[in-house]
């Protein structure tokens, strides 16, 4: 087995840690977002919501926990749609030709750039976790100390397989562009889209017929079903629904988010076979 | 093509669209040489390295770079080779030791072997001072010693530089030179593209002048100057008119021309063989010379004799 994608993963890690900026603003962004919108979304909409009653035996959970799970999607959809654009700097004043002239098999640039992204997202979703906490988040209801070490494992499962596939889909885009500003208006294009036609921020029953069935191929919809499983549990009630789910949901959105990323995968190795930078 | 060829290219050609940017080219560069490739902007030298790198793919005509083909073998070819690119490839935050670990890691040098001989390149490349220092602070030609110093880490068999010295003072230039011909007498085989004559000159043991896509002239800098045949011996002699007539007969000698500084000769052949006989008719009619100076043509010469004199950059 060839290592020489930690190599990759080393110097995008030192890059990470070296512009402060840039760190720290990817770990604000969220706490904002829960800071400010989840406050004020969820005083506003636990009144309304308070009406409607949980019913018997059914965990009721605030607005404010409820799209914690959303938030953590959101982040990681982020950050992995972002992380492939260190690829294109890269390529045009950075040292892609240097690994491409390299021994090192070209996929490995694509491993270690996805390995750095994965990591970015596992310390953003932990200072989210923790953040959380001290808004009032209410995760792991009740769980003994071992579940809860076994949910978070299974929210940085899911994040995991849903940021490699991201990543790698952003990895391929950045490589057949030429220029930052049409990857970021590609990424932009897509976030808002991926985003609102998701369970994030509101349940899905709710939508017209149409936008029910974008939501279930939306990738997001299934990272935040099983972050939402492990946090919460497979049956609890928010935002005047009831969210049931069994383990055999969970591992169905768990093999869709795998299946996405092997397709990328997929289209991420031919590019990457392919690359000629000159 | 004996076995001791360690680039062999025949007929290559490459074509961006339908612009043909190297029409066809056949030369080979012998282990331990330095050999260059001296032509104007856009004569098409760097896509020939970058194809004898495997950076763009083999279209037409073969290559070979240290007994493998670049189209069959091109992982084999990478680990033989350093590159040194045109412009700068670095990483601008990296400091210059992470950017060495990283060129060592990226070819899985051995930790301690690594560590050994980034503290060697530093040294020679005097950036030890700089170790620490981010690479977008680096001068210009900081810059270039470090990826010389990087191009080496991996002690290639063939290192290419294209264009090592483009843009550089004249002390930097000529601390370049000297690293380059320490390598090459270290052993490492060199491919340098470049379009000052006088660098080509100096470093090369052979070159090729390439120009629209195809190789116009090979030889030794010597060979090239030679074929010219424009030396010019410049005479002062006590009787101008005499020598004149003294010089009629010696079938080499093209023109002879006065000046108020004295006789300029034009000899189409090599001026240094001439020169005794050349004296010898003019002592022997009884002149006295004063003075004797040959002149040889330069690269500047050459190259402008075989490229043409217009400039390349505003061609299409
Ligand atoms: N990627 C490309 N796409 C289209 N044309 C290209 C490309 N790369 C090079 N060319 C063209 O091919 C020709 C040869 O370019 P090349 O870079 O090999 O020249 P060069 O000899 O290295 O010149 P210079 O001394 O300016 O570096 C030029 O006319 C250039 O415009
Ligand atoms: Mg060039």
């Amino acid at each position: 087995m060839a290592w020489e994608f930690l190599t990759v993963y080393w110097r995008e890690m030192i890059r990470f840690v070296r512009f402060r900026t840039q760190l720290f603003s990817s770990l604000l962004q969220p706490a904002i977002w829960m800071a400010f919108f989840g406050v004020a979304m969820s005083s506003n909409l636990d009144r309304f919501t308070s009406a409607i009653p949980a019913p018997d035996g059914v965990i009721p959970v605030g607005y404010l926990t409820f799209m914690a799970a959303g938030v953590i999607a959101m982040t990681t959809l982020f950050t992995s749609l972002f992380g492939g654009m260190s690829l294109l700097f890269d390529k045009n004043w950075g040292l892609m030709r240097e690994m491409l002239a390299s021994p090192m098999p070209r996929t490995h640039i694509m491993f270690g750039v996805s390995l750095s992204g994965m990591t970015k997202s596992f310390i953003q979703v932990s200072i989210i976790m923790v953040f959380g906490l001290l808004l009032g988040v209410e995760f792991f209801p009740g769980y003994a100390p071992l579940r809860i070490i076994l949910s978070i494992l299974g929210i940085f499962a899911f994040v995991g397989i849903f940021s490699l596939g991201f990543l790698l889909f952003s990895s391929t885009i950045s490589m057949r562009l030429e220029s930052p500003e049409g990857l970021q208006g590609i990424m932009t294009l897509l976030t808002l889209p991926l985003f609102f036609v998701s369970n994030a921020l509101y349940p899905i029953q709710a939508f017209p017929e149409f936008l029910q069935v974008l939501s279930i191929y939306n990738p997001l919809t299934h990272l935040v079903n099983g972050i939402r499983y492990f946090a919460l549990g497979g049956d609890f009630f928010a935002v005047g629904a009831r969210y049931t789910s069994t383990t055999a949901d969970v591992l169905g959105s768990f093999a869709y988010l795998a299946i996405f990323a092997a397709v990328m995968y997929l289209l991420a190795r031919r590019t990457f076979e392919k690359a000629v930078v000159t | 093509m004996g076995g001791d060829d360690i680039i062999e290219v025949q007929d290559l050609e490459h074509a961006f669209g339908d612009f043909a940017a190297v029409r066809g080219i056949s030369f080979t560069v012998r282990r331990g040489e330095v050999f260059s490739f001296l032509g104007p902007n856009g004569a098409g030298k760097s896509t020939t390295i970058n194809i004898l790198t495997t950076l763009l793919p083999l279209q037409k005509g073969m290559v070979r770079v240290a007994g493998y083909d670049v189209a069959r073998e091109p992982g084999e070819v990478r680990k033989a080779i350093g590159i040194v690119f045109q412009d700068d490839v670095l990483d601008r935050d990296l400091t210059v030791q992470e950017t060495m670990e990283f060129h060592g890691r990226l070819y899985s040098i051995p930790r301690e072997e690594r560590r050994n001989r980034i503290e060697n390149l530093l040294r020679v490349v005097e950036l030890e001072p700089k170790r620490n220092e981010r690479t977008k602070n680096l001068s210009g030609g900081m810059k270039r010693r470090l990826q010389i110093a990087r191009g080496l880490l991996t002690r290639p068999d063939v290192l290419f530089l294209d264009e090592p010295t483009q843009g550089l003072d004249p002390q930097t230039r000529l601390r370049i030179w000297d690293y380059i011909r320490q390598v090459n007498r270290a052993g490492t085989t060199i491919f340098l593209t470049t379009h000052y004559m006088e660098e080509a000159d100096i470093l090369s043991d052979r070159i090729s002048i390439i120009d629209h896509g195809r190789i116009v002239v090979s030889g030794t800098p010597t060979e090239l100057k030679n074929a010219l045949g424009e030396d010019v011996v410049y005479l002062e002699t006590e009787d101008d008119k005499k020598t004149k007539d003294a010089l009629h007969g010696i079938e080499v000698i093209r023109s002879v021309t006065e000046s108020p500084r004295g006789l300029s000769i034009t000899i189409s052949a090599d001026g240094s063989h001439c020169l005794p006989r050349i004296i010898d008719a003019v002592r022997g009619a009884g002149i006295g010379i004063s003075n004797v100076n040959l002149k040889k043509p330069t690269m500047d010469d050459v190259f402008v004799h075989y490229t043409g004199r217009e400039l390349r950059d505003t061609r299409a």
